[in-house]
């Protein structure tokens, strides 16, 4: 479904992604992890359109999507969550999911500014399914609340519901378990592994190797910007040079 | 969990009967106030009014809800107005096609401009738009030929299919119709998936691009909407008025008209309607105190941003919600 090809990214001097290559099969977890400042972001930034690659090559569905901008990714069917939160403070907790499903409504100010037929009963509707949609994620709580009034975890999870609301086809979760309690983790990795049983191709960047090893399909290791090694759980797992760059290199890791 | 969790349903039909009493109050108080005013001094001030409220709005979506500053709109408003100015006098063109022409000249100009300027953030969109308006004044008072300079020029006055519009009683119905259209307008607008999208890509314009919103596109549309408004006002009020001069494109009306936006409150349509008028007001009030006034002015506008910094009207409807529910949230205004 996705094929990424010796995709590089360089910052100045600094090669945050270097050389990686591979391909996410349709309807499966796939998990991006390494030690901090591997790069794994930064891949998530190439392939949703926020960075242009330096050089390499993306494609989506038979299509290179390199360099592509974002809201024209979203049109193909991507959606994606971010490690620091992108939250419209400003709105309202369910204007936030319903500006993730932008894409499935009448949104020209014409016919917003004279209500045009049948668009006050589809923003309804899209209202409805929003609010479900909170439910669904689990921030039912704050269907009424001001998304400035939310707390970290259940703004992790509004991310979440505002990137499903595009119904899309790849979905990327950048760290969706960090800075969660037991019972959040938890609830995150039942509700990916619920989202990959309903057909959706999830792709995680993730520090909780519990959470990793418990929900994905395969696995992509990075370090230092460059691929270590790729494989199921089973394979990572056992993989030396996975161990060695965990254990070796940073206690803190885990 | 569900205990406390509420369908949305009621959120929304609260906000629909807020906004149903606030266009009734409104609607009345247009209505009602010529039976108030005693003398055509006092219909000019409200027309003024009403001129500064519906440009206040129209800025509002642009500064308010989209987060984009412009310090040159007032160079939109002299584009319509000299625009009708020039095409009548000049060319003989019947006021209503002059007025079609000059706001579709100036949405031409104001969508070239956006698509290079937009690209600009904070302090230099700032700079950007300051110095487009300072062109735009130059202009008018350099192209002596045309627009008269500085002494500025007379205009025809109004007239609709060989009616002609005179007197500030019947202009006061035109610009309060216009007024009240544009509060309906602009709060259906923000109501929209289109509006939802201009206020999300205030909020993070990188989440904005994730959803599929094409940010570039979205500023530049609503700059253009916002400069066409602030054009089509120039028009009629240059008609409304008699004479023009460059002074009505001049920094100092941009400024009042962010002052209307900030002082009333951004995000806020019935917050631009009160920056209008104490901007409208505050000046006569202050005439008295010959000298002093501007003092008083800055003084009064500097002690308001203290202590209700985001603007009056928002920071008193959630003072007023939170002593009446105990919550804390954000006016639906």
């Amino acid at each position: 479904m996705l094929t990424v090809a010796n995709l590089s990214k360089q910052f100045g001097g600094v090669h945050a992604v270097q050389d990686v290559s591979f391909t996410i099969p349709q309807g499966c977890v796939y998990s991006v992890i390494g030690p901090n400042g591997a790069g794994k972001t930064t891949l998530f930034n190439l392939i949703s359109g926020l960075y242009t690659p330096t050089s390499g090559s993306i494609r989506f569905e038979g299509q290179d999507i390199s360099g592509q901008a974002p809201d024209r990714l979203a049109r193909r069917g991507m959606s994606r969550t971010f490690q620091n939160l992108q939250i419209c403070k400003n709105l309202s907790a369910i204007d936030n999911v319903m500006v993730g499903a932008h894409l499935t409504l009448n949104a020209s100010m014409f016919a917003g500014m004279f209500r045009w037929p049948g668009l006050a009963r589809a923003d309804r509707a899209c209202r409805e399914r929003a609010a479900a949609l909170m439910e669904r994620v689990g921030c039912g709580d704050f269907i009424t609340a001001d998304a400035a009034a939310m707390p970290y975890g259940a703004l992790k999870r509004l991310e979440i519901a505002r990137a499903l609301a595009s119904d899309p086809k790849i979905l990327f979760l950048d760290e969706p378990a960090a800075g969660l309690n037991h019972t959040e983790t938890h609830s995150v990795q039942t509700l990916v592994a619920e989202l990959a049983r309903s057909g959706l191709t999830v792709v995680v960047v993730e520090h909780d190797m519990k959470l990793v090893m418990s929900v994905s399909d395969r696995i992509l290791v990075l370090n230092y910007g460059r691929r270590l090694a790729e494989g199921t759980p089973a394979d990572i797992r056992e993989n030396p040079d996975v161990i060695a760059a965990y254990l070796g290199a940073d206690t803190e890791e885990e | 969990m569900t205990q406390i969790s509420q369908s949305p349903a009621p959120r929304a039909a609260r906000s629909n009967t807020g906004r149903f009493i606030g266009l009734a109050t409104l609607t009345t108080v247009v209505a009602l106030l010529p039976l108030a005013l005693p003398n055509a001094f006092y219909v000019d001030v409200a027309i003024r009014i009403a001129i500064l409220a519906v440009n206040g709005i129209a800025l509002n979506l642009l500064m308010g809800y989209t987060g984009q500053i412009s310090l040159g709109h007032a160079g939109f408003f002299g584009l319509g107005a000299y625009g009708s100015a020039v095409l009548t006098a000049h060319f003989g063109w019947s006021p209503l096609w002059a007025l079609l022409a000059a706001a579709a000249m100036t949405a031409v100009i104001a969508w070239g401009v956006a698509r290079v300027i937009l690209r600009l953030r904070g302090h230099y969109l700032a700079m950007a738009t300051l110095g487009l308006g300072i062109i735009i004044s130059i202009v008018l008072s350099n192209e002596t030929a045309w627009t008269g300079g500085p002494d500025g020029m007379a205009v025809d006055s109004f007239s609709l299919f060989g009616v002609p519009l005179s007197g500030e009683r019947r202009w006061y119905w035109v610009f309060g119709g216009l007024l009240i259209g544009t509060v309906i307008l602009a709060q259906n607008l923000i109501d929209s998936p289109a509006g939802r999208a201009l206020q999300a890509l205030h909020g993070s314009e990188t989440a904005a691009s994730v959803a599929g919103i094409d940010v570039g596109r979205r500023k530049v549309g609503v700059f253009v909407l916002s400069a066409t408004v602030a054009a089509v006002m120039g028009s009629l009020s240059a008609h409304y008025a008699g004479y023009i001069n460059p002074g009505i494109a001049g920094f100092l009306q941009s400024v009042e008209l962010v002052i209307i936006v900030v002082l009333g409150g951004m995000a806020s349509i019935y917050g631009s309607i009160f920056g209008a008028v104490v901007m409208g007001l505050l000046p006569q009030l202050l005439a008295g105190y010959e000298g002093w006034d501007s003092v008083l002015f800055g003084l009064i506008m500097v002690v308001t941003m203290i202590v209700l910094p985001r603007g009056v009207v928002p920071s008193l409807t959630a003072r007023l919600r939170s002593t009446r529910f105990g919550t804390k949230g954000n006016a639906p205004c």
